[in-house]
Protein backbone atom coordinates (compact mmCIF):
# COMPACT_ATOMS: atom_id res chain seq x y z
CA UNK A 1 0.00 0.00 0.00
CA UNK A 2 1.14 3.53 -0.77
CA UNK A 3 2.60 5.16 2.32
CA UNK A 4 0.74 8.40 2.92
CA UNK A 5 2.01 9.41 6.34
CA UNK A 6 5.32 11.18 6.46
CA UNK A 7 7.17 10.92 9.78
CA UNK A 8 9.27 14.05 10.15
CA UNK A 9 12.79 13.09 11.16
CA UNK A 10 13.43 16.47 12.80
CA UNK A 11 10.01 17.70 13.84
CA UNK A 12 9.76 21.50 13.72
CA UNK A 13 8.27 23.27 16.73
CA UNK A 14 5.80 26.07 17.21
CA UNK A 15 7.66 29.28 18.07
CA UNK A 16 4.69 31.60 18.17
CA UNK A 17 1.14 31.97 16.90
CA UNK A 18 -1.65 34.54 16.83
CA UNK A 19 -5.29 34.87 15.82
CA UNK A 20 -7.38 37.77 14.58
CA UNK A 21 -11.17 37.81 14.36
CA UNK A 22 -14.23 39.87 13.57
CA UNK A 23 -17.51 40.64 15.32
CA UNK A 24 -19.14 37.20 15.35
CA UNK A 25 -15.88 35.53 16.35
CA UNK A 26 -15.50 37.99 19.23
CA UNK A 27 -18.98 37.12 20.45
CA UNK A 28 -18.28 33.40 20.19
CA UNK A 29 -17.00 31.13 22.98
CA UNK A 30 -13.36 31.69 21.95
CA UNK A 31 -13.71 35.49 21.73
CA UNK A 32 -11.49 36.30 24.75
CA UNK A 33 -8.66 34.14 23.35
CA UNK A 34 -8.12 36.19 20.17
CA UNK A 35 -5.13 38.54 19.97
CA UNK A 36 -7.06 41.15 18.05
CA UNK A 37 -10.76 41.65 17.35
CA UNK A 38 -12.47 44.25 15.20
CA UNK A 39 -16.23 44.46 15.86
CA UNK A 40 -16.67 46.41 12.61
CA UNK A 41 -15.09 43.59 10.54
CA UNK A 42 -13.38 46.38 8.54
CA UNK A 43 -9.90 46.35 10.10
CA UNK A 44 -9.52 49.99 9.06
CA UNK A 45 -9.84 49.19 5.36
CA UNK A 46 -12.14 50.51 2.64
CA UNK A 47 -13.11 47.13 1.16
CA UNK A 48 -13.80 43.67 2.58
CA UNK A 49 -11.11 42.22 0.32
CA UNK A 50 -8.49 44.58 1.73
CA UNK A 51 -9.78 43.84 5.23
CA UNK A 52 -9.02 40.15 4.71
CA UNK A 53 -5.45 40.95 3.68
CA UNK A 54 -5.07 43.27 6.64
CA UNK A 55 -6.18 40.52 9.02
CA UNK A 56 -3.33 38.34 7.79
CA UNK A 57 -0.89 41.20 8.26
CA UNK A 58 -2.10 41.92 11.80
CA UNK A 59 -1.99 38.21 12.73
CA UNK A 60 1.57 37.72 11.49
CA UNK A 61 2.61 40.96 13.20
CA UNK A 62 1.27 39.68 16.52
CA UNK A 63 2.99 36.33 16.06
CA UNK A 64 6.30 38.08 15.31
CA UNK A 65 5.93 40.44 18.28
CA UNK A 66 5.11 37.66 20.74
CA UNK A 67 8.42 35.97 19.92
CA UNK A 68 10.33 39.26 19.53
CA UNK A 69 11.20 38.37 15.97
CA UNK A 70 11.65 40.52 12.90
CA UNK A 71 10.35 39.49 9.44
CA UNK A 72 13.96 39.18 8.24
CA UNK A 73 14.40 36.18 10.53
CA UNK A 74 11.77 34.17 8.65
CA UNK A 75 13.02 32.22 5.65
CA UNK A 76 9.71 31.35 4.09
CA UNK A 77 6.03 32.19 4.28
CA UNK A 78 3.25 29.81 3.22
CA UNK A 79 -0.08 31.59 3.01
CA UNK A 80 -3.52 31.30 1.50
CA UNK A 81 -7.04 32.68 1.72
CA UNK A 82 -10.44 32.35 0.11
CA UNK A 83 -10.26 35.07 -2.51
CA UNK A 84 -9.74 34.52 -6.22
CA UNK A 85 -6.04 34.04 -6.97
CA UNK A 86 -5.32 34.42 -3.21
CA UNK A 87 -4.96 38.19 -3.48
CA UNK A 88 -5.66 38.72 0.22
CA UNK A 89 -2.43 36.92 1.12
CA UNK A 90 -0.27 38.59 -1.51
CA UNK A 91 -1.73 42.05 -0.81
CA UNK A 92 -1.73 41.74 2.97
CA UNK A 93 1.65 40.09 3.42
CA UNK A 94 3.86 41.67 0.74
CA UNK A 95 5.13 44.37 3.12
CA UNK A 96 6.94 41.78 5.26
CA UNK A 97 9.29 40.95 2.40
CA UNK A 98 9.42 37.27 3.35
CA UNK A 99 9.89 34.73 0.50
CA UNK A 100 6.33 33.67 -0.17
CA UNK A 101 4.58 30.58 -1.46
CA UNK A 102 0.85 31.08 -2.08
CA UNK A 103 -1.49 28.22 -1.31
CA UNK A 104 -5.02 27.31 -2.23
CA UNK A 105 -6.77 24.54 -0.37
CA UNK A 106 -10.15 26.18 0.22
CA UNK A 107 -10.92 25.71 3.93
CA UNK A 108 -8.05 23.22 4.29
CA UNK A 109 -5.43 25.93 3.73
CA UNK A 110 -4.36 26.15 7.37
CA UNK A 111 -3.28 22.52 7.55
CA UNK A 112 -1.92 22.67 3.99
CA UNK A 113 0.30 25.58 5.05
CA UNK A 114 1.49 23.94 8.26
CA UNK A 115 2.11 20.67 6.44
CA UNK A 116 4.18 22.37 3.74
CA UNK A 117 6.07 24.51 6.23
CA UNK A 118 6.88 21.64 8.59
CA UNK A 119 8.22 19.47 5.76
CA UNK A 120 10.25 22.44 4.51
CA UNK A 121 11.73 23.06 7.96
CA UNK A 122 12.31 19.40 8.69
CA UNK A 123 14.53 19.19 5.60
CA UNK A 124 16.72 21.97 6.99
CA UNK A 125 17.11 20.79 10.53
CA UNK A 126 20.90 20.56 10.30
CA UNK A 127 20.98 24.35 10.29
CA UNK A 128 20.04 25.94 13.57
CA UNK A 129 17.26 28.47 13.90
CA UNK A 130 15.61 28.27 10.54
CA UNK A 131 12.15 29.71 10.90
CA UNK A 132 9.14 30.16 8.67
CA UNK A 133 5.50 31.16 8.94
CA UNK A 134 2.12 29.92 7.77
CA UNK A 135 -0.75 32.40 7.54
CA UNK A 136 -4.39 31.73 6.69
CA UNK A 137 -7.27 34.18 6.37
CA UNK A 138 -10.93 34.23 5.45
CA UNK A 139 -13.45 37.06 5.61
CA UNK A 140 -17.18 36.48 5.76
CA UNK A 141 -18.14 39.50 3.66
CA UNK A 142 -15.47 38.93 0.99
CA UNK A 143 -16.55 35.28 0.73
CA UNK A 144 -20.27 36.11 0.64
CA UNK A 145 -19.63 38.58 -2.16
CA UNK A 146 -17.54 36.14 -4.13
CA UNK A 147 -19.42 32.89 -3.62
CA UNK A 148 -22.98 33.74 -2.63
CA UNK A 149 -25.19 36.83 -2.54
CA UNK A 150 -24.56 40.54 -1.96
CA UNK A 151 -24.02 41.13 1.74
CA UNK A 152 -27.20 43.16 2.32
CA UNK A 153 -29.36 40.81 0.26
CA UNK A 154 -32.24 39.51 2.36
CA UNK A 155 -32.63 35.77 2.13
CA UNK A 156 -33.01 32.68 4.26
CA UNK A 157 -30.33 30.03 4.43
CA UNK A 158 -31.05 26.34 4.98
CA UNK A 159 -30.06 24.79 8.33
CA UNK A 160 -27.16 22.96 6.67
CA UNK A 161 -25.49 26.22 5.54
CA UNK A 162 -22.40 27.38 7.40
CA UNK A 163 -21.02 30.78 8.33
CA UNK A 164 -17.67 31.76 6.81
CA UNK A 165 -15.48 32.96 9.65
CA UNK A 166 -13.91 36.41 9.58
CA UNK A 167 -10.69 35.17 11.07
CA UNK A 168 -7.00 34.76 10.51
CA UNK A 169 -4.31 32.61 12.07
CA UNK A 170 -0.56 33.06 11.84
CA UNK A 171 1.93 30.42 12.97
CA UNK A 172 5.70 30.69 13.22
CA UNK A 173 7.57 27.40 13.27
CA UNK A 174 11.26 26.81 13.78
CA UNK A 175 13.62 23.92 13.17
CA UNK A 176 15.01 24.28 16.69
CA UNK A 177 13.63 21.92 19.32
CA UNK A 178 10.61 23.15 21.24
CA UNK A 179 7.78 21.88 23.41
CA UNK A 180 5.05 21.59 20.80
CA UNK A 181 6.00 20.01 17.49
CA UNK A 182 4.52 18.77 14.26
CA UNK A 183 5.73 15.20 14.10
CA UNK A 184 3.77 13.62 11.28
CA UNK A 185 1.98 14.85 8.19
CA UNK A 186 -0.46 13.14 5.88
CA UNK A 187 -1.68 14.91 2.72
CA UNK A 188 -5.34 14.61 1.77
CA UNK A 189 -6.77 12.93 -1.29
CA UNK A 190 -9.31 14.67 -3.54
CA UNK A 191 -12.53 12.90 -2.64
CA UNK A 192 -15.77 13.13 -4.59
CA UNK A 193 -18.83 12.79 -2.37
CA UNK A 194 -20.99 13.55 -5.42
CA UNK A 195 -22.39 16.65 -3.78
CA UNK A 196 -23.24 19.73 -5.82
CA UNK A 197 -25.21 21.60 -3.15
CA UNK A 198 -23.08 24.58 -2.08
CA UNK A 199 -25.24 25.07 1.02
CA UNK A 200 -24.16 21.72 2.46
CA UNK A 201 -20.37 21.95 2.60
CA UNK A 202 -20.12 19.73 5.66
CA UNK A 203 -21.56 16.86 3.63
CA UNK A 204 -19.17 17.58 0.76
CA UNK A 205 -16.11 17.53 3.02
CA UNK A 206 -16.96 14.69 5.44
CA UNK A 207 -15.95 11.85 3.02
CA UNK A 208 -12.49 13.43 2.60
CA UNK A 209 -11.99 13.58 6.37
CA UNK A 210 -13.14 9.96 6.63
CA UNK A 211 -10.64 8.93 3.94
CA UNK A 212 -7.71 10.69 5.62
CA UNK A 213 -8.53 9.44 9.12
CA UNK A 214 -9.10 5.86 7.98
CA UNK A 215 -5.81 5.86 6.09
CA UNK A 216 -3.99 7.44 9.01
CA UNK A 217 -5.35 4.95 11.57
CA UNK A 218 -4.59 2.00 9.29
CA UNK A 219 -1.07 3.06 8.36
CA UNK A 220 -0.01 4.33 11.78
CA UNK A 221 -1.60 1.42 13.61
CA UNK A 222 -2.90 3.76 16.29
CA UNK A 223 -6.38 3.92 17.77
CA UNK A 224 -8.37 7.16 18.03
CA UNK A 225 -8.29 6.83 21.82
CA UNK A 226 -4.51 7.34 21.86
CA UNK A 227 -5.03 11.00 20.96
CA UNK A 228 -6.24 13.75 23.27
CA UNK A 229 -8.23 15.21 20.42
CA UNK A 230 -8.95 14.60 16.76
CA UNK A 231 -9.73 18.03 15.41
CA UNK A 232 -11.45 18.59 12.07
CA UNK A 233 -11.59 21.96 10.35
CA UNK A 234 -15.09 23.04 9.51
CA UNK A 235 -17.45 20.12 9.07
CA UNK A 236 -20.08 21.87 11.17
CA UNK A 237 -22.96 20.04 12.84
CA UNK A 238 -24.08 18.13 9.73
CA UNK A 239 -20.57 17.11 8.63
CA UNK A 240 -19.63 16.13 12.18
CA UNK A 241 -22.49 13.67 12.56
CA UNK A 242 -21.79 12.27 9.07
CA UNK A 243 -18.09 11.81 9.87
CA UNK A 244 -18.69 10.12 13.20
CA UNK A 245 -21.25 7.73 11.74
CA UNK A 246 -19.16 6.78 8.71
CA UNK A 247 -16.05 6.19 10.82
CA UNK A 248 -18.03 4.12 13.30
CA UNK A 249 -19.19 1.85 10.48
CA UNK A 250 -15.52 1.30 9.65
CA UNK A 251 -14.89 0.34 13.26
CA UNK A 252 -13.32 3.61 14.31
CA UNK A 253 -15.00 5.41 17.17
CA UNK A 254 -13.99 9.06 17.42
CA UNK A 255 -17.05 10.26 19.32
CA UNK A 256 -15.16 10.65 22.59
CA UNK A 257 -12.39 12.96 21.42
CA UNK A 258 -13.51 14.43 18.12
CA UNK A 259 -13.72 18.22 18.00
CA UNK A 260 -14.73 20.34 15.04
CA UNK A 261 -13.48 23.91 14.73
CA UNK A 262 -16.74 24.91 13.03
CA UNK A 263 -18.61 23.90 16.19
CA UNK A 264 -16.04 25.47 18.55
CA UNK A 265 -15.72 28.93 17.02
CA UNK A 266 -19.37 29.90 17.38
CA UNK A 267 -22.19 29.13 19.76
CA UNK A 268 -24.85 27.90 17.35
CA UNK A 269 -27.56 28.25 20.02
CA UNK A 270 -26.87 31.95 20.45
CA UNK A 271 -25.37 32.94 17.09
CA UNK A 272 -27.14 32.70 13.73
CA UNK A 273 -24.55 30.47 12.08
CA UNK A 274 -26.80 27.48 11.26
CA UNK A 275 -24.58 24.39 10.92
CA UNK A 276 -21.48 26.15 12.32
CA UNK A 277 -18.40 28.05 11.19
CA UNK A 278 -16.46 27.51 7.98
CA UNK A 279 -13.77 29.18 5.90
CA UNK A 280 -10.06 28.61 6.16
CA UNK A 281 -9.80 31.19 8.96
CA UNK A 282 -12.07 28.98 11.07
CA UNK A 283 -9.64 26.13 11.66
CA UNK A 284 -6.67 28.53 11.70
CA UNK A 285 -8.12 30.70 14.45
CA UNK A 286 -9.40 27.78 16.52
CA UNK A 287 -5.95 26.17 16.34
CA UNK A 288 -4.35 29.42 17.54
CA UNK A 289 -6.92 30.30 20.21
CA UNK A 290 -7.87 26.90 21.58
CA UNK A 291 -5.86 23.87 20.47
CA UNK A 292 -2.29 25.23 20.62
CA UNK A 293 -2.81 27.06 23.94
CA UNK A 294 -4.08 23.76 25.40
CA UNK A 295 -0.95 22.00 24.09
CA UNK A 296 1.26 24.78 25.50
CA UNK A 297 -0.39 24.44 28.92
CA UNK A 298 0.06 20.65 28.67
CA UNK A 299 -3.70 20.10 28.90
CA UNK A 300 -3.34 18.17 25.65
CA UNK A 301 -0.31 16.22 24.52
CA UNK A 302 -1.15 14.55 21.26
CA UNK A 303 -3.53 15.99 18.68
CA UNK A 304 -4.51 15.11 15.14
CA UNK A 305 -5.45 18.24 13.25
CA UNK A 306 -7.09 18.08 9.85
CA UNK A 307 -8.63 21.07 8.14
CA UNK A 308 -11.29 20.16 5.64
CA UNK A 309 -11.65 21.93 2.30
CA UNK A 310 -14.43 22.07 -0.28
CA UNK A 311 -12.77 22.46 -3.66
CA UNK A 312 -15.06 24.47 -5.89
CA UNK A 313 -15.52 27.79 -7.63
CA UNK A 314 -18.61 29.86 -8.38
CA UNK A 315 -18.50 28.69 -12.00
CA UNK A 316 -18.07 25.02 -11.14
CA UNK A 317 -21.04 25.13 -8.74
CA UNK A 318 -23.25 26.98 -11.24
CA UNK A 319 -22.33 24.45 -13.90
CA UNK A 320 -23.49 21.67 -11.59
CA UNK A 321 -20.05 20.15 -11.04
CA UNK A 322 -19.40 18.13 -7.92
CA UNK A 323 -17.82 19.81 -4.93
CA UNK A 324 -14.69 17.83 -4.11
CA UNK A 325 -13.45 17.51 -0.58
CA UNK A 326 -9.91 17.36 0.79
CA UNK A 327 -8.54 16.88 4.29
CA UNK A 328 -4.78 17.07 4.92
CA UNK A 329 -3.67 16.02 8.40
CA UNK A 330 -0.89 16.94 10.79
CA UNK A 331 -0.04 15.39 14.12
CA UNK A 332 0.90 17.89 16.80
CA UNK A 333 2.62 16.56 19.91
CA UNK A 334 3.86 18.08 23.12
CA UNK A 335 7.19 16.84 24.40
CA UNK B 1 -26.06 0.93 6.79
CA UNK B 2 -22.55 0.81 5.35
CA UNK B 3 -23.78 0.51 1.76
CA UNK B 4 -26.35 3.25 2.10
CA UNK B 5 -26.09 5.76 -0.78
CA UNK B 6 -24.37 8.92 0.42
CA UNK B 7 -27.24 11.16 -0.70
CA UNK B 8 -29.74 9.34 1.50
CA UNK B 9 -27.26 9.39 4.37
CA UNK B 10 -26.95 13.16 4.01
CA UNK B 11 -30.72 13.51 4.03
CA UNK B 12 -30.81 11.64 7.33
CA UNK B 13 -28.21 13.92 8.92
CA UNK B 14 -29.38 17.28 7.54
CA UNK B 15 -32.03 18.97 9.63
CA UNK B 16 -35.01 20.09 7.52
CA UNK B 17 -35.85 23.77 7.16
CA UNK B 18 -38.36 24.82 9.83
CA UNK B 19 -41.16 25.14 7.25
CA UNK B 20 -44.02 25.78 9.68
CA UNK B 21 -42.14 28.54 11.49
CA UNK B 22 -40.95 30.05 8.19
CA UNK B 23 -44.50 30.06 6.79
CA UNK B 24 -45.90 31.68 9.93
CA UNK B 25 -43.31 34.49 9.93
CA UNK B 26 -43.64 34.96 6.16
CA UNK B 27 -47.40 35.30 6.62
CA UNK B 28 -47.14 37.70 9.57
CA UNK B 29 -44.38 39.95 8.22
CA UNK B 30 -45.43 39.77 4.55
CA UNK B 31 -49.02 40.35 5.59
CA UNK B 32 -47.86 43.22 7.81
CA UNK B 33 -46.13 44.89 4.84
CA UNK B 34 -49.31 44.56 2.74
CA UNK B 35 -51.38 45.83 5.66
CA UNK B 36 -49.12 48.88 5.94
CA UNK B 37 -49.39 49.34 2.16
CA UNK B 38 -53.17 49.34 2.36
CA UNK B 39 -53.16 52.00 5.09
CA UNK B 40 -50.68 54.07 3.08
CA UNK B 41 -53.13 53.87 0.17
CA UNK B 42 -55.95 55.21 2.39
CA UNK B 43 -53.61 57.93 3.68
CA UNK B 44 -52.61 59.12 0.19
CA UNK B 45 -56.24 59.06 -0.91
CA UNK B 46 -57.23 61.07 2.15
CA UNK B 47 -54.52 63.56 1.21
CA UNK B 48 -56.25 64.04 -2.13
CA UNK B 49 -54.53 61.61 -4.52
CA UNK B 50 -56.62 59.61 -7.00
CA UNK B 51 -56.77 55.81 -6.56
CA UNK B 52 -54.20 55.29 -9.37
CA UNK B 53 -51.81 57.94 -8.07
CA UNK B 54 -52.19 56.70 -4.50
CA UNK B 55 -51.27 53.13 -5.45
CA UNK B 56 -48.20 54.37 -7.34
CA UNK B 57 -47.23 56.41 -4.28
CA UNK B 58 -47.61 53.32 -2.07
CA UNK B 59 -45.24 51.36 -4.34
CA UNK B 60 -42.74 54.22 -4.34
CA UNK B 61 -42.92 54.52 -0.56
CA UNK B 62 -42.39 50.79 0.03
CA UNK B 63 -39.49 50.69 -2.44
CA UNK B 64 -37.92 53.73 -0.77
CA UNK B 65 -38.27 52.23 2.71
CA UNK B 66 -36.82 48.89 1.71
CA UNK B 67 -33.92 50.57 -0.12
CA UNK B 68 -33.29 52.67 2.99
CA UNK B 69 -33.42 49.65 5.29
CA UNK B 70 -31.08 47.78 2.93
CA UNK B 71 -28.67 50.72 2.96
CA UNK B 72 -28.49 50.89 6.74
CA UNK B 73 -28.06 47.14 7.00
CA UNK B 74 -31.38 46.28 8.64
CA UNK B 75 -33.27 44.67 5.76
CA UNK B 76 -31.29 41.44 5.61
CA UNK B 77 -31.81 40.93 9.34
CA UNK B 78 -35.59 41.23 8.94
CA UNK B 79 -35.50 38.98 5.86
CA UNK B 80 -33.60 36.29 7.75
CA UNK B 81 -36.74 35.83 9.86
CA UNK B 82 -39.39 36.85 7.34
CA UNK B 83 -38.13 34.84 4.32
CA UNK B 84 -40.77 34.92 1.60
CA UNK B 85 -42.62 37.55 3.63
CA UNK B 86 -40.11 40.20 2.59
CA UNK B 87 -39.15 38.55 -0.71
CA UNK B 88 -42.55 38.45 -2.40
CA UNK B 89 -43.79 42.05 -1.97
CA UNK B 90 -42.16 44.84 -3.99
CA UNK B 91 -39.77 45.30 -1.04
CA UNK B 92 -37.89 42.12 -2.01
CA UNK B 93 -37.28 43.44 -5.50
CA UNK B 94 -35.97 46.76 -4.17
CA UNK B 95 -33.58 44.89 -1.86
CA UNK B 96 -32.42 42.67 -4.73
CA UNK B 97 -31.42 45.76 -6.73
CA UNK B 98 -30.02 47.93 -3.95
CA UNK B 99 -27.89 45.26 -2.25
CA UNK B 100 -25.65 44.51 -5.28
CA UNK B 101 -25.41 48.25 -5.94
CA UNK B 102 -23.98 48.80 -2.44
CA UNK B 103 -21.80 45.73 -2.74
CA UNK B 104 -20.14 46.62 -6.03
CA UNK B 105 -19.46 50.31 -5.37
CA UNK B 106 -15.81 49.40 -4.72
CA UNK B 107 -15.40 48.21 -8.31
CA UNK B 108 -16.49 51.62 -9.65
CA UNK B 109 -19.67 53.03 -11.13
CA UNK B 110 -19.26 51.47 -14.58
CA UNK B 111 -17.84 47.96 -14.09
CA UNK B 112 -19.14 47.72 -10.54
CA UNK B 113 -22.56 49.24 -9.92
CA UNK B 114 -23.44 49.68 -13.61
CA UNK B 115 -22.58 46.18 -14.68
CA UNK B 116 -23.62 44.26 -11.58
CA UNK B 117 -26.69 46.06 -10.21
CA UNK B 118 -29.03 43.48 -11.76
CA UNK B 119 -27.08 40.35 -10.83
CA UNK B 120 -29.88 39.26 -8.49
CA UNK B 121 -32.91 40.94 -10.07
CA UNK B 122 -31.75 40.50 -13.69
CA UNK B 123 -33.37 37.10 -14.29
CA UNK B 124 -36.69 38.40 -12.91
CA UNK B 125 -36.54 41.45 -15.19
CA UNK B 126 -35.52 39.47 -18.29
CA UNK B 127 -38.00 36.66 -17.96
CA UNK B 128 -40.72 38.96 -16.62
CA UNK B 129 -40.48 41.14 -19.73
CA UNK B 130 -40.21 38.08 -21.96
CA UNK B 131 -43.31 36.48 -20.42
CA UNK B 132 -45.14 39.80 -20.77
CA UNK B 133 -44.30 39.94 -24.47
CA UNK B 134 -45.35 36.32 -25.08
CA UNK B 135 -48.56 36.81 -23.14
CA UNK B 136 -49.28 40.02 -25.08
CA UNK B 137 -48.92 38.22 -28.43
CA UNK B 138 -51.12 35.32 -27.27
CA UNK B 139 -53.71 37.73 -25.92
CA UNK B 140 -53.92 39.67 -29.20
CA UNK B 141 -54.24 36.39 -31.14
CA UNK B 142 -57.05 35.27 -28.85
CA UNK B 143 -58.80 38.62 -29.33
CA UNK B 144 -58.97 37.95 -33.10
CA UNK B 145 -61.12 34.88 -32.52
CA UNK B 146 -63.52 36.26 -29.92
Amino acid sequence: MRQRIRYLSSPPSFVSFAAVGGREEGQGPLGPCFDHLDPSDRFGQTSWERAEGEMGRIALNFALKKASLSPQQLSVLFAGDLQNQCVASSGGLYSFGIPYIGLYGACSTCTEGLLSLSVWLSEQADRQDVMGAAVTTSHNCAAERQFRQPIEYGGQRPPSAQWTATAAGAFILGSREGDVRITEVCPGKIVDGEISDATNMGAAMAPAAVDTLLTYMQQSGRAPSSFDAIVTGDLGAVGTSLLQEMLLEEGIDVRQNHLDCGNLLFDSERQDVHSGGSGCGCSASVLATHILPALMRAEMKDVLFLSTGALMSTSSVQQGEHIFGIAPLIRIQRF
Amino acid sequence: MKNEPYTSRIRRHTPPSPTKKNCLFAFLIGGGICFAGQWLLYLYEALGATRDDASTLVTVTLIFLSALLTGIGVYDRIARVAGAGTLVPVTGFANAVVSPAIDTKQEGFILGVGAKIFTVAGPVILYGVLCGAVYGVLYSVILWFV
